[in-house]
């Protein structure tokens, strides 16, 4: 398991390079001086190349890169173009309600997801598999930030009984939790039903079957255990997708989190905010991948030793 | 013996039947597909639903851009089924205009993603070595930044508009299809008839058009009409987010993000884009879903 693990580690070294590098060129994307995008619209020349000089920009690139590099390492992301304070500030204060509302979106739709896929995949062509299959792909196909706008619409407005938005109390979870968490317990649902209906198809549960087992425990004990291999590893990729569905949900609930932040900072072109983002998202997605093939490499055996 | 005791009658002649071999590898995808009812009534709507990015424009009963004070934000009635909006233009009106917004939108960047996604999958998956995992390590950065954030962040460089939108959403298609193409690749060239044209000494650009890249045919165009309704989705997400496409155009996304000052008021107006897209991303998903059982069930999600 430690060797396992130590591979893994090296593995994502590169990607983690290549990823500062991607995110370190952004700002050179932008079509444009960048000195002058700091400095602003209506600054003299010279102010323009003392920004430039103040930010490094006239130094050699690879300089640059390694200057970037130091400064992240001591938590630096530079300033924010439009609050003037640091990045690291503006982010660290929204990262916990990012955080809180991708776990709780995340909790629901695993344990929905999985019911309704492992009631599709033990009554295969009857309508509770229909409709668990139709509702699973209705969720895939429902637009998350009309879906949003309708519950506060009748929660909200016409009922009364949630918080239309903002972060409150426990309640104002429901919603957004509600709404992000849509797509994944879809795409969880289909997974489940798949993995299961392949796992029932073999031996060893027509094996358990023929002992006289009862199918209760044939489903969740035998057949679901061994589905779960690869749900846990799609179910890891959906965290990615839960937090790009973040920032459209937090723009609908007004949710002080991560991807309001960024919608925020991309209207007003604030760019080392928008590169922090950027960094803080793809590093964090990078993470769950190595949790989550670190629970398949103990889920099973035989991929440690491949 | 389990599986017949299990399966009733039917379902064993039906089996039976299946095994009796078609003429032509497309009456046998023909026949597995019309087995998927909800697939094959999707595809005609597909069908319709391309057919009114043509003609919609033409055929509104109100004009979608002229406003219209007397009939500010009035709900659905016998004149405007779909009510009005703020500005008393017909939402339906505007939501048949804005078909074409969307299907242009979402079939333009998938194919884009799709023809630079299967290049960079052949080439990386025929040549394999140091090219190979330089491609895939170009991929892996890209799939890094998840779902709607990598669009963000080319949208932060090249400027709000549905033109960018168009490439956002290709670039980020193309990782995925290129791992895809790759993968079955490497099955097609691992073949022995692959062997073969390579042992009488057939050149590789020849190998891959002809041989190569038939061979990946079927799950390209299963992930593309997969990747469709997922595109559709984010092009209107990113119109909802002011990202996209600017009012007054009538593109779904826009029109909903305008909706929202009223939902307490006028609740029509946001609700009728946002059911269109619902509608459309779905028969674009059912249909993926039927063409994928029918053509490789291999591929799942």
């Amino acid at each position: 398991m430690l060797r396992f693990l130590g591979k893994r580690l090296l593995q994502i070294i590169p990607i983690l390079i290549l990823v500062s590098i991607f995110i370190f060129l952004f700002v050179h994307m932008i079509p444009g001086d960048p000195a002058r995008l700091v400095a602003g619209e209506d600054a003299t020349i010279e102010d323009v190349e003392l920004v430039r000089k103040e930010l490094g920009l006239d130094k050699p690139i690879t300089e640059q890169y390694i200057t970037y590099m130091k400064n992240l390492f001591q938590g630096d992301f530079g300033k924010s173009l439009k609050t003037n304070r640091d990045v690291s500030y503006e982010i660290g204060e929204r990262f916990m309600p990012t955080f809180w509302l991708t776990v709780w979106s995340m909790s629901w739709a695993v344990v929905a997801g999985l019911i309704i896929g492992v009631i599709s995949a033990t009554k295969r062509n009857k309508w509770q598999d229909y409709l668990g299959m139709f509702g699973a792909v209705s969720g895939l196909s429902l637009p998350s930030f009309w879906l949003g706008l309708m519950l506060i619409q009748l929660f909200a407005v016409t009922l009364g009984w949630l918080p239309s938005g903002g972060m409150d109390s426990w309640k104002s979870y429901i919603l957004p939790a509600f709404t992000l968490g849509t797509g994944v317990a879809a795409v969880v649902a289909r997974f489940t039903r798949s993995s299961l209906m392949d796992v029932l198809k073999e031996d060893y549960i027509r094996t358990g079957r023929s002992k006289g087992l009862n199918e209760r425990r044939i489903t969740w004990g035998h057949g679901l255990r061994n589905a779960m291999i690869p749900v846990v590893t799609m179910t890891g990729l959906q965290f990615g997708f839960l937090l790009g569905g973040s920032v459209v949900i937090e723009s609908v609930f007004s949710w002080p989190g991560l991807g309001k932040l960024l919608i925020d900072s991309v209207a007003y072109r604030d760019y080392p905010v928008i590169q922090a983002e950027m960094l803080i998202f793809a590093l964090e997605f990078i993470l769950i991948n190595l949790v989550v093939d670190l629970l398949y490499g103990i889920l099973n055996p035989q991929i440690r030793y491949e | 013996m389990v599986e017949l005791k299990l399966s009733n009658k039917e379902a064993y002649y039906q089996q039976t039947l299946e095994n009796i071999p078609s003429k032509t590898p497309f009456s046998e995808f023909w026949r597995k597909f019309k087995k998927q009812k909800l697939a094959f009534v999707a595809f005609f709507f597909v069908i319709a639903l391309i057919l009114l990015a043509f003609i919609g424009p033409f055929i509104t009963p109100y004009d979608i851009t002229e406003p219209d004070y007397e009939n500010v934000l009035s709900g659905p009635s016998a004149e405007h089924w779909a009510g009005t909006d703020a500005y008393g233009r017909d939402i339906f009106s505007r939501v048949l205009a804005g078909t074409q917004i969307s299907l242009y939108v979402g079939l333009t960047s998938v194919l884009l993603g799709a023809i630079g996604g299967t290049f960079l999958g052949i080439v990386a998956g025929y040549y394999g070595k140091r090219i190979d995992s330089i491609i895939m390590r170009i991929c892996d950065v890209l799939l890094a930044f998840p779902g709607i954030l990598l669009a963000i962040g080319i949208i932060a460089i090249l400027g709000p508009g549905l033109g960018n939108v168009i490439i956002a959403v290709a670039i980020f298609s193309v990782p995925m299809f290129a791992r895809i193409v790759r993968s079955s690749t490497l099955a097609v060239k691992s073949t022995l008839y692959i062997e073969a044209t390579k042992s009488i000494g057939t050149r590789p650009k020849r190998i891959i058009w002809k041989h190569i890249f038939p061979g990946t045919v079927s799950s390209i165009i299963v992930y593309f009409t997969m990747r469709i309704g997922s595109a559709i989705l984010t092009a209107a997400s990113l119109s909802f987010l002011g990202l996209g496409a600017q009012p007054p155009s009538p593109e779904w996304g826009a029109m909903l993000s305008g909706g929202r000052d009223y939902l307490n008021m006028a609740p029509h107006v946001t609700i009728f884009p946002g059911l269109a897209i619902f509608v459309t991303v779905l028969a674009f998903n059912l249909l993926g879903d039927g063409l994928r059982d029918a053509l490789d069930p291999k591929i799942k999600e």
